[in-house]
């Protein structure tokens, strides 16, 4: 079922390929080179983002070249990646933060710990809302 | 298939391939147990983008499905796993 796409189609849907193929060594790149881990955290996000963002235009323009109509399931997985992803790390940087405290690693920010009254005093005005 | 749009897809696969190898890396030498969670997480999201480009390749809507799947396992399993790591168990 080889549909031979016109050349524009081509060339855009390759360019794509590319791009999301050098982001994504970009990001593994520096997922290794760099030192900490609140520094190691960044770099995955130009593949989640960017990468796949690629990859999912790519695969819209060539269904939709294909099948002559929009095709526009590519994009789901970039809207799914987008609502996962952040869950998932907003874990495991709290998950980071919890185990080097317990570690006592030196440059780990202490917790914030606001005085009770001044937390009951901020809560208070939505609590007595009626 | 043109030769184009079957070498680009073959950079895009070789370069995920070498990125998953980096990855791989991180994950046997991570210093803590975040950065290997952290790599892992990396390396489905490279499973996902490789079966989304051997969907553009083969013009076949069969591996978008399994790319769906795979990024579905890679979010409860990368929470699950951050939150064993924040809790010391999954569920309570």
């Amino acid at each position: 079922m080889s549909v031979e796409m016109p050349l524009w189609a081509q060339l855009v849907v390759a360019l794509l390929l590319v791009c999301s193929g050098l982001l994504v060594l970009i990001s593994a790149t520096g997922l290794v080179l760099l030192q900490d881990f609140f520094q190691r955290m960044h770099p995955p996000a130009i593949a989640y983002t960017l990468g796949s963002w690629c990859v999912a235009l790519a695969g819209m323009v060539c269904f939709s070249v294909i099948e002559s109509g929009p095709a526009l399931h590519p994009g789901l997985i970039s809207i799914l990646l987008a609502f996962s992803v952040p869950v998932t790390t907003v874990l495991l940087a709290r998950a980071s933060l919890f185990r080097r405290r317990a570690a006592g690693i030196e440059g780990t920010p202490p917790p914030l710990s606001a005085p009770a009254g001044s937390a009951s005093e901020v809560e208070s005005p939505v609590a007595s809302r009626p | 298939m043109s030769s184009l749009l079957s070498g680009a897809c073959t950079f895009a696969l070789g370069s995920y391939a070498v990125a998953s190898v980096v990855v791989v890396a991180r994950l046997i030498g991570g210093p803590r147990a975040q950065d290997r969670v952290l790599a892992l997480d990396l390396l489905y999201l490279h499973g996902m983008l490789a079966m989304l480009v051997l969907g553009i390749r083969y013009q076949s809507d069969i591996y978008f499905e399994g790319a769906l799947l795979i990024a579905l396992f890679g979010f409860v399993s990368s929470s699950a796993l951050a939150k064993f790591l924040l809790r010391g168990e999954v569920m309570e």
